[in-house]
């Protein structure tokens, strides 16, 4: 393409500019790649520290009886399992990383909308954090009502609920916030040329989740503000004693919890639409289908909450509707499956890490939506409530798919973002303890759900014995493999060679300008006239 | 921050002077102000729904009248708020301040009032956990407790409010919001209707629920 004389152009990149030098030119920089990758380094040492407590959960079910923990730490590390996974890592994951770093670059914009909101952003973030990882060592000790704050439990427990509620709606605003700059951004930063209709998917993608973030979550800050004012003040909203209603609760809180779900899936989603044409060298099936499936996936997702709800005294009638919307928006969700694998079909497939991660993801997301989708079912849903069924189902859609999509994600862009390249077959190799690890933990949690484990239990019956040990051992291969990919990471990032300008034949605007890229981004702002998957076809049909 | 964005700011495509983009951003944020308010008006629906009696006979105890004057007090500061923007609109600075003025202070005649308001019926012991109220029904409790929440919530809007208004007034006598640059004095308008026009819904909610 014409940009590539660009790359000759001798500029310094956006990790060598700035007037501040340190920490400084870190911390207070407006630019937008800048932001994402203190995003990125943030995110990923809480999904550690998420990542630990979980591997000392399983090894308490390693035997029977208490292991290594008392049943009171057991229920303060499920509780910080999910606030750290859900909060810290899943929710921002993909947007406030890779979509702060490549949203602008995609659409051939400079930066975001609002360059300063967006350093806000972060620091909401880091405040928000901080205020979590206080909660855990004042007032009462670490909360143990489960990620989930159910009244009217969370308003009675002597565990600091009161500070991470708190730290949770700080984090709120932090989202809201990205969302906002990125709803506004695609408006009106596109490139000359750049209709809508010629975005990338990626940017697509994060315009649905921008306005999940935007329309959902200030129903979580006002809910999880009134149970901090019930624990305090004691308003009755949410207190049966007072008249209050705790199902109402719930109600608020899936209002919300359930469309993240898709502020955490849909960036994933875009990120693999942009991994899988650019591996398969073909331009991408239904373009418009994947686009509008994603708006689609926003706005029926925001419509199904109560699902969670089925056991908790709902009405027939509402059960029945909500089960039916359950069911729809498994539509939207098999359109995108559908595409991606008839973009593979008569493609040059070429199976690079990111490739490999990003069929992972299929094949894990396949199982994770169609778990989901028995769980739509009524009569299924009261047998596998609250069970292991429930715990393995998400973890295939959040771990299965949002991780390994930003797995996925990290591989294709990392040399982009940092301009090194980092061990291509060892990456290749952390994908088997990685792979086959999450399929023994999680598909064991499956099973040992459908056959009634209980979540949340510290401790489980003789007849789960063998299950539990077996789940343990996985999450050891899981881990390792997890532990061999960043670690490559870490090396490249000090020892990896330079990357060239476009490693993997990519087509979008990204591969155009020089690895890393210089803090302006482009030059000059290119004119788009064509769709961004515009492959030459390498075979024909 | 990074000094070569500044250069570009004549361009088509800078970040700094798009207006359009501006308004979008703060009509998003308004949006999440609207479904913020929006929780707790589902849970007053619900509860008043489960409750009519009781919310009935809690909502005569409100003072309608201190009521209907903040009502008046506050579409005033409305109107003051949308001449402020009108006289920078056309060059006149000194007016914009002076109806800019006039506006906070209209918000702090707004909270005075709620600050009685609400010290009343503290005095009285109707409030959350209150000896008084602790008597009452539970419809009763619910109410108050909503009362407190949403007029309180709206009480910090309104300082909130203040501050960002207090702040433009700086910006107005610094030249930094003039004739040809006033989109942030627009905006700070459109969020200080927004706490206007969620206060017109508390109204009859509240007060005039009897």
């Amino acid at each position: 393409m014409s940009m590539a004389a660009i790359a000759t152009h001798a500029e310094r990149s956006f990790l060598e500019a700035g007037d501040r030098k340190g920490l400084l030119g870190w911390i207070l920089s407006t630019d937008h790649k800048r932001i994402a990758i203190l995003y990125l380094f943030s995110m990923l040492s809480f999904f550690l520290v998420g990542m630990t407590i979980g591997v000392l959960m399983r090894l308490e079910q390693l035997t029977m009886g208490p292991t290594i923990m008392q049943p009171q730490m057991y229920n303060a590390m499920f509780t910080l399992h999910g606030v750290i996974m859900i909060f810290l890592f899943v929710i921002p994951g993909l947007p406030a990383s890779f979509g702060n770093f490549f949203l602008p670059i995609l659409i051939g914009a400079k930066d975001v909308a609002f360059p300063r909101l967006n350093l806000l952003s972060w620091y909401f973030f880091i405040i928000g954090a901080v205020l979590a990882v206080t909660s855990l060592f004042t007032g009462g000790g670490p909360p143990d009502t489960g990620w989930t704050f159910y009244a009217p439990y969370s308003i009675r427990t002597g565990t600091n609920v009161s500070l991470a509620v708190f730290a949770a709606f700080v984090l709120g605003f932090s989202s809201i916030l990205t969302g906002l700059n990125f709803v506004t951004t695609i408006h009106r930063l596109r490139a000359p040329g750049m209709t809508l209709h010629r975005m990338p998917l990626f940017a697509w993608s994060l315009y649905a989740t921008g306005w999940v973030q935007i329309l959902a979550t200030p129903i979580i800050a006002i809910t999880l503000m009134l149970v901090l004012l019930e624990r305090v003040f004691g308003i009755g909203v949410f207190d049966p004693a007072k008249g209050g209603d705790p199902v109402l609760y719930q109600h608020l809180f899936w209002i919300y919890s359930h469309p993240a779900v898709y502020i955490m899936i849909l960036p994933a989603m875009g990120a693999i639409t942009e991994i899988i044409p650019t591996f398969a060298h073909r331009t991408i099936f239904g373009y418009r289908f994947i686009a509008y499936s994603s708006v689609a996936i926003a706005a029926l997702g925001s419509l199904v909450w109560a699902h969670h709800m089925f056991t908790s005294g709902i009405s027939d009638m509402a059960s029945l509707v909500f089960s039916l919307l359950t069911f729809l928006v498994a539509i939207p969700s098999a359109i995108k499956v559908f595409n991606w694998v008839s973009t593979l079909y008569k493609g040059s497939i070429d199976l690079q890490p990111p490739m490999l991660y990003a069929l992972s993801f299929i094949f894990l997301f396949c199982i994770g939506g169609l778990t989901g989708v028995m769980q739509g079912a009524l009569a299924v849903n009261v047998h596998v409530h609250d069970t292991y069924f429930i715990v393995g189902h998400f973890h295939y859609v959040m771990f299965g798919g949002t991780g390994f999509g930003f797995f996925a994600a990290l591989l294709y862009w990392f040399p982009k973002m940092f301009g090194k390249m980092y061990n291509r077959r060892v990456a290749t190799v952390a994908w088997f303890p990685l792979f086959i690890g999450f399929n023994v933990l999680y598909f064991t949690m499956l099973v040992l759900g459908w056959e009634g484990m209980p979540r949340r239990y510290y401790d489980h019956l003789p007849q789960y014995h063998t299950l539990h040990v077996v789940a343990t051992v996985g999450s050891w291969f899981l881990v390792s493999g997890i532990l061999i990919l960043l670690g490559n990471f870490v090396v490249a990032l000090f020892r990896g060679e330079k990357a060239e300008m476009n490693p993997w034949g990519g087509i979008t605007l990204e591969w155009t300008i020089p690895s890393p890229p210089p803090v302006e981004n482009f030059e000059e702002v290119p004119t788009i006239t064509q769709s961004p998957y515009h492959f030459n076809p390498v075979v024909r049909r | 921050m990074s000094s070569p964005v500044a250069h570009v700011d004549a361009h088509e495509h800078a970040v700094h002077r798009d207006y359009g983009g501006a308004k979008i951003g703060m009509w998003l944020f308004l949006f999440t102000e609207i479904i913020l308010f929006g929780g707790l008006f589902i849970l007053y629906s619900a509860y008043r729904s489960k409750y009519p009696h009781e919310f009935h006979d809690a909502g005569s105890e409100l003072n309608w009248v201190m009521g209907v004057i903040n009502t008046v007090v506050l579409l005033t500061s409305s109107l003051s708020m949308a001449l402020s923007i009108t006289a920078v609109q056309k060059g006149n600075r000194r007016l914009s301040m002076l109806l800019l003025a006039v506006t906070v202070t209209l918000g702090a005649v707004f909270l005075t009032v709620k600050y009685f308001e609400w010290m009343v019926k503290i005095h009285h012991g109707l409030y959350p956990n209150g000896p008084e109220l602790l008597k009452r029904p539970p419809g009763e409790m619910l109410f108050f407790g909503l009362y407190f929440t949403m007029t309180g919530l709206h009480g910090l809007h309104v300082i909130a409010g203040m501050v960002v208004l207090s702040i433009m007034l700086v910006l107005l006598a610094r030249g930094r919001i003039r004739q040809d640059d006033y989109i942030k004095l627009e905006n700070a308008g459109l969020y200080w209707h927004l706490v206007d026009v969620i206060w017109i819904f508390l109204l009859p909610l509240f007060y005039l629920a009897a």
